[in-house]
């Protein structure tokens, strides 16, 4: 079972290099456990571009699809048992990262 | 059996077998969902055959039986369309019935998995009373002043999310158990003060209905886990409270405070019972945590003849050791209490006033202020704490002993 684990802030500055730091060893850890499958950073919302071609002509939107004050700055892809081992991970890596996370399964 | 009989088997039944009915429908067939409508079929199944056919020899079997007999037609049903992996599963499922520690281990699954920390806390109380209690939804509606198409959209949300999130149906690591058990706890309590402490305009003051289902949950919780401190503290803590519950409302509704409360009318079992889980505490040796404390003060109200014989100055002390593990102004305010009675209502108030910041919109903070002042002679300001405290109180029986108070001023 995977989950998507997202980076919130509300701030796309990026991680200091402490937060860098203790990111590789938190990487390095639940590679060599075999929960990473997948990990990235993110630019800002303001760098993105919406485009909707649900109907007669793809209608592109300058912006994210939400405005808010947090936002996804970054997610891991995990792999875990169940919520509780993903819960466990998303704890420490929340540490690690000085951010709030998002834990959600992946269908 | 006669007749008359039937539908105190078929309650019987319901009390000592939906737990553990739904518990085992749920490890077999990994589905809360298909484990509560079984169940709840199976039980719509006995109303109508019992009095007919009798009272089965082995209700809890005959239950069971059919309700896995129902889980397996739905699921067979929903796999005409899709899964036919499931359906090889459920063919050649040939388990052999589970022994009994097995079983109990399975309700414990069944409340660590209600009282999951993913889902908000009053997701959790509505699980648990579905799931473990036995309640209906309309009941756990009414019992929440909730409408019931909205209660019935959390209790599906929530065993969707257990579902899709893999919320796992197990008892928690050891390195999680300690923290989850609180969690179980922590539920079972908030269930028992809403029994008791009933909030809403048109409710009864004391909701006996939950408290008498969360103590039945805590005496569960107590047989699965006999060794943990903390539960038999709240079971201790809630058994002395309820004790005291007919005593605590007067024949016109208005709650009656410790000091005037007929203490002959308490439950001597229920005390009894309560006191001897203290004592049995106290000789652990271990180090108690909050709920072991709080019955322990219990335990000291109702050793007393009256209020006067009390042990203030071992309440004090409790509340005081209380205070180093929960250094809450609530804690605080139920510590200056007790100081009333051993140092005064001076030495008090002081301490009370110091807590206005923090308390300010509790109702409680306001009618202590309002007592103490009036023990003083100061009845203008006693009043106008009355006045507050009404104006935040939302039990009826408080509302009118508040009230009687404040006429009672001159």
């Amino acid at each position: 079972m995977q989950y998507l684990v997202s980076v919130i802030h509300d701030s796309a500055e990026l991680a200091t290099p402490e937060e860098m730091a203790a990111i590789d060893v938190f990487n390095d850890r639940i590679t060599a456990e075999g929960h990473w499958v997948f990990a990235a950073g993110l630019a800002g919302p303001d760098s993105a571009t919406v485009i909707d071609n649900r109907r007669d002509e793809a209608i592109v939107t300058d912006g994210p699809f939400l405005e808010s004050k947090e936002y996804i700055v970054g997610f891991w892809i995990m792999e875990a048992a169940d919520l509780d081992v993903a819960l466990r991970l998303a704890t420490d890596g929340s540490k690690a990262c000085n951010r709030k996370l998002e834990v959600r399964p992946i269908l | 059996m006669s007749a008359v009989d039937v539908p105190a088997a078929i309650s019987r039944a319901h009390h000592e077998e939906w737990a553990r009915i739904v518990a085992s429908l749920t490890r077999r067939f990994g589905d809360l969902d298909i484990a509560e409508e079984a169940a709840a079929e199976a039980f719509a199944t006995a109303v109508q055959r019992w009095p007919a056919d009798g009272v089965p020899p082995s209700p809890g079997a005959w239950l069971t039986t059919t309700a896995s007999r129902k889980a397996i037609d739905r699921i067979r049903r929903e796999n005409k369309r899709d899964d036919k992996q499931k359906e090889a599963r459920l063919l050649y499922d040939d388990d052999p019935p589970e022994p009994l520690g097995a079983i109990d281990d399975e309700r414990l699954r069944l409340i660590f998995t209600c009282c999951h920390p993913a889902l908000a806390m009053e997701t959790r109380v509505a699980l648990t009373l579905r799931m473990v209690a036995g309640l209906t939804v309309p009941e756990i509606a009414r019992a929440f002043l909730v409408q019931q198409t909205a209660m019935e959209q959390r209790i599906t949300r929530a065993k969707a999310k257990i579902k899709v999130a893999r919320i796992p149906y197990r008892v928690p690591s050891a390195e999680d158990l300690p923290a989850r058990i609180s969690g179980v706890l922590a539920v079972l309590f908030l269930v028992f003060n809403e029994g008791y402490l009933a909030t809403g305009p048109d409710t009864d003051p004391v909701r006996h209905d939950l408290t008498a289902e969360a103590i039945r949950l805590t005496r569960l919780i107590r047989t699965l886990l006999p060794q943990d401190g903390e539960v038999a503290g709240l079971l201790a803590l809630m058994v002395l409270i309820e004790a005291r519950r007919v005593a605590r409302i007067s024949a016109t509704g208005e709650l009656v405070t410790l000091d005037e409360q007929d203490r002959s009318t308490w439950d001597a079992a229920l005390i009894a019972e309560g006191h001897q889980l203290v004592r049995e505490r106290l000789a652990a040796e271990v180090p108690p945590g909050r709920y072991q404390i709080l019955a322990a003060i219990n335990a000291v109200h109702t050793s007393a003849r009256n209020v006067r014989a009390t042990d203030w100055s071992q309440v004090v002390a409790l509340y005081d050791q209380l205070v180093r593990l929960d250094p809450s102004p609530i804690v605080a305010l139920n510590r200056a209490i007790a100081v009333a009675e051993l140092d005064g209502p001076e030495v008090a108030l002081a301490a009370i006033d110091r807590l206005e910041p923090r308390l300010d919109g509790y109702y409680l903070y306001h009618a202590t202020r309002a007592d103490l002042l009036r023990r003083l002679g100061r009845g203008q300001q006693s009043r106008a704490a009355y006045d507050a405290a009404i104006g935040l109180a939302g039990n009826p029986a408080e509302i009118a002993h508040l009230t009687r108070r404040r006429d009672q001023l001159g």
